[in-house]
Formats: C-alpha cells, sequence, structure tokens
C-alpha cells in the first residue's frame, strides 16, 4: 500500500535550455526546462528587488487518452500557479532583481501524479540551471482507494479512490510547500496519508541528488578509463 | 549523497567541516558546522553551512565556497566582456553581453576624439547592430543595467577570428592556474585567445584551421573542466589535430 511507483531522473537533456531534466514516475514521461535568469520581457513585470519566477504546466495534446486540446485549461492554469508556488521558497531570487527565471513543465504521457512529478523535475531543472537555491523540492501524492490509505496511486487507481493528496516537501528545511486535498479524510487517516508523502519525498529527494551527481561524474569517469588504457598500451 | 561516499570530517575542537574538499556539492548539501564564513555559493542557517549551487566544495583559509558547474553571467566592475550591438540608441549602443540585463555603451566611452555632439547615423557607423566589440563593465549595480567602457587597451570593435561561447563559470578553468591553460592553448595553435568574463571567448588567427582547433578545445575543457590531468589531454588534442594542418 505504500509502493512508489518505479521513477527513473535525468538531468541536463535539453541543451538549449539553461537547465533541464526529464522524468519518469511510473506512466509519467515529462520534461522540465529553465530558461534564466533572463532580461525581463515585458519591461514591466520585472520586480526592483529579485527576479520573478514564472511557470508553465502544459500537457501535450497526446499526453492523455483522449486528446488534450493545445490550449491552456483552466486546471493548467491553476497547477502552473501552484508550482511556481510550491518552488519559490526554494529559489533564492534575490540574486536576480529586475530578470526573469522562466519554468517550463510538459507532460509527454499523464498518469496521474503529474503536478508532483513535474516539480520533482523542475526542482533538478532549476539545479541544473545554476541557480541558486536553499535545496531541492521533491513531490508525490498519496490517496486513498477502498476505504485504505495507499502512495502514489496510478491514474486508474486515483479514478477509483476516494482521496488524493499531492505534498511537495524540502527535507533538509522539513517544510512542505505544497499541500493540497481532493476527496475525504478522517483526521487519522490525514496525519497517516501526509506522512507516507514526505517519506516518500525524502526517496524521492536522494533520487534527485543522485541524479545530479550522476551527470557531472560520468564524464570523469569515462577520462579515466581513458587515461588507464593509454598507459597500459 | 555526495557526502556520505566520502565523509572526512575535520575535527578541530568544536569546528566541523562535512564536505570534502573539491567534492562535487549540490543545493542543501551540508558543508560545515561552526564558525566559518560562508563564502560564495554557500548560506548559513544557524551554525550551519548549506551549498546554493551544484558544484566543487573547497576551503580557503575558513572560508567555505562552492565552485559552480554552471550559471548565469553577473557582471562585475573591471569584467572584461565580449558583446554584440543590439540596438543603436541616442547617445550610445545597446549591448548583449549573455547576461540576464543589457548592457549600454555610451557614444562618451568610446575613444572619438570629437567634441561634438554625435547623431543616430554617426553612431552607426562606429557599430552597427550585429558588431561585435571587446568591452570594459565600468558601473553595474542592483538598481540598473551595466553600463560599458571602450577606452582602454585592447578595447573595441572586433574584426576578425571565431567566437566561442561558454558557460561563465568555467573560464577561470579556460585560463588556468596562472595562465597555465591558456597559455598552452595560445602557444599549440597558434592562435591570440581573448576571454570574456562573460563566457564569450574570441580566437584570432592566422587561418582558420587553427581558429577551430582552438574553439575545439575550448569546448572539451569546458564538458571536462572537473577532470584532472586536463591541460595534457588537450594539448594532445591539439597537437593530434594540428597534425597535417597548415601552421602558417
Amino acid at each position: 500500500m505504500d509502493e512508489l511507483r518505479p521513477i527513473k531522473l535525468e538531468v541536463g537533456i535539453l541543451d538549449k535550455a539553461d537547465g533541464s531534466a526529464y522524468i519518469e514516475h511510473g506512466k509519467n514521461k515529462i520534461l522540465a526546462a529553465v530558461y534564466g535568469p533572463r532580461e525581463a520581457h515585458p519591461k514591466h513585470i520585472a520586480l526592483a528587488d529579485r527576479a520573478v519566477v514564472r511557470c508553465r504546466y502544459h500537457m501535450a495534446p497526446f499526453s492523455v487518452d483522449e486528446r488534450k486540446s493545445p490550449a491552456p485549461s483552466r486546471r493548467e492554469l491553476e497547477l502552473s500557479k501552484m508550482i511556481r508556488e510550491s518552488l519559490e521558497p526554494s529559489i533564492m531570487s534575490e540574486y536576480f532583481p529586475r530578470s526573469t527565471i522562466d519554468l517550463f513543465i510538459e507532460v509527454l504521457q499523464a498518469d496521474a501524479g503529474t503536478r508532483c512529478a513535474g516539480i520533482t523535475a523542475a526542482s533538478l531543472a532549476l539545479a541544473d540551471a545554476g541557480i541558486p537555491m536553499r535545496e531541492l523540492v521533491a513531490a508525490c501524492a498519496a490517496g486513498k482507494i477502498e476505504g485504505k490509505v495507499a502512495l502514489d496511486l496510478s491514474d486508474i487507481e486515483d479514478k477509483q479512490g476516494d482521496a488524493d493528496l499531492p505534498v511537495a516537501f524540502m527535507p533538509k528545511s522539513n517544510v512542505i510547500s505544497l499541500l493540497q486535498m481532493d476527496g475525504s479524510f478522517t483526521e487519522e487517516e490525514f496525519r497517516q496519508a501526509l506522512e507516507m508523502g514526505t517519506n516518500a519525498c525524502r526517496k524521492i529527494y536522494d533520487m534527485q541528488r543522485e541524479a545530479l551527481r550522476q551527470k557531472y561524474h560520468v564524464v570523469r569517469d569515462e577520462t579515466e578509463k581513458e587515461e588507464i588504457a593509454e598507459v597500459k598500451a | 549523497m555526495f557526502l556520505h561516499d566520502f565523509v572526512q570530517k575535520f575535527e578541530l575542537e568544536w569546528l566541523t567541516v562535512y564536505a570534502d574538499r573539491k567534492q562535487l556539492v549540490g543545493p542543501g548539501e551540508l558543508l560545515a558546522e561552526g564558525p566559518y564564513f560562508a563564502g560564495e555559493n554557500t548560506y548559513r542557517e544557524g551554525s550551519k553551512i548549506f551549498s546554493s549551487r551544484v558544484g566543487m566544495a573547497d576551503v580557503v583559509g575558513n572560508k567555505l565556497v562552492v565552485v559552480p558547474v554552471k550559471g548565469a553571467y553577473i557582471p562585475r566592475i573591471d569584467d572584461i566582456v565580449i558583446g554584440r550591438v543590439t540596438d543603436i540608441g541616442m547617445s550610445g549602443w545597446q549591448v548583449d553581453i549573455s547576461a540576464p540585463y543589457p548592457a549600454m555603451l555610451p557614444g562618451s566611452e568610446t575613444p572619438m576624439q570629437r567634441g561634438r555632439d554625435v547623431g543616430r547615423r554617426d553612431l552607426g557607423r562606429t557599430y552597427g547592430v550585429g558588431d561585435l566589440m571587446i568591452a570594459q563593465v565600468i558601473a553595474f549595480d542592483r538598481t540598473r543595467d551595466p553600463l560599458l567602457t571602450t577606452k582602454g587597451r585592447g578595447l573595441g570593435k572586433v574584426t576578425s577570428g571565431r567566437v566561442a561561447r561558454i558557460t561563465p563559470a568555467k573560464i577561470p578553468r579556460i585560463i588556468g592556474k596562472s595562465g597555465s591553460m591558456i597559455t598552452m592553448l595560445k602557444k599549440e595553435t597558434g592562435t591570440d585567445i581573448i576571454p570574456g568574463q562573460n563566457g564569450v571567448i574570441l580566437v584570432t588567427g592566422r587561418n582558420p584551421d587553427q581558429e577551430r582547433i582552438a574553439v575545439e578545445a575550448i569546448y572539451m575543457i569546458e564538458r571536462e573542466a572537473h577532470t584532472s590531468g586536463l591541460t595534457d589531454r588537450v594539448k594532445a588534442m591539439i597537437l593530434d589535430r594540428m597534425k597535417g594542418k597548415t601552421v602558417g
């Protein structure tokens, strides 16, 4: 009941973007890209003392069974705002006044939990871009199905489920930056679900850090092997 | 994570450093505890110092710093930068220096001997839109965009050569300790190399082959900046490419 779906993370997958990451969380496939800090366009949105963080969460028309219209839906607009608010506490935007940091989350395949997977990938993309952050943000959803509290529901499970609780969590600071609830929990169930969610976030946080390390250590290993080969020859 | 693999705690009385020197760290990584100074790309929370970016942790005296692997160029006064003109204004030019802020080169900061006011057409004769220049940052703060000058030795319009763009964080690696890397690059490729602090590097050689090889070497350094023995490997790559090419 508290099993996390398989997760795969890759950092720096888009070389044109300042920072990027790709996540596969269960059947979810999501790309996150960061451009910034860069000049604020239009100028009047710029803030005098810090960077403006903008976020666009979008689902590709082919990401779901029934074609989703490419136009931003109310749900996407709301999620864009919520994702931005879940990442902003970690971004040290005071370092770049009068600029913008643009965050793009594109869902290529959706299977419930896209906002959480999107946050996980976006946080990595921000780190990849070299934007100063207090720490990474990891996210996961807990829920209730057939009266029992469970972790990380898939789309079918979520549709049959009684409740959904997405959580974004910063383990080092012990801060929850996103907490949403659909459906109903008793107080006890809520506490269980929240704990399940935050513990899952801790595991995901470790995976994020490992993904960052992978990107930089791989090159080192390859070059060391070359050196050894040369010496032997 | 990175820390726990190589944890090497230096306990000096009650001061504790957790990060190994030259160790890859990420945002939120605990570097040390105690009365150290929180240097570049780190921050302090209570008695603990954390990294704020992905990079190599290092200790300089009693200051903890993180040398980032990637990041935007934030101008500093006296930086030499290579920029591209994007617009001509009434009294100067707007210059793209690959920073989050557009830079401005006022007409008064170019070595024009004329005392009269210059109109837009005259400015266009010195630099047109798209022209490259080597300039120096003379002013920049949190409230206004960077100001440039081209009055100075070696500054001014770029008329020949090739440009490489790398992340500004790697410019020190291109230069090397006491200029060791850049001196080697210039000598082995026979080119003149001017690295801008904004990550833009101008390479001028007597023939395009030399320039191309130097640019290839620069991108190789950017990719493998965090590895050891890099200077020798880059030199070997250059010598290999230079075989059979006219040295001019």
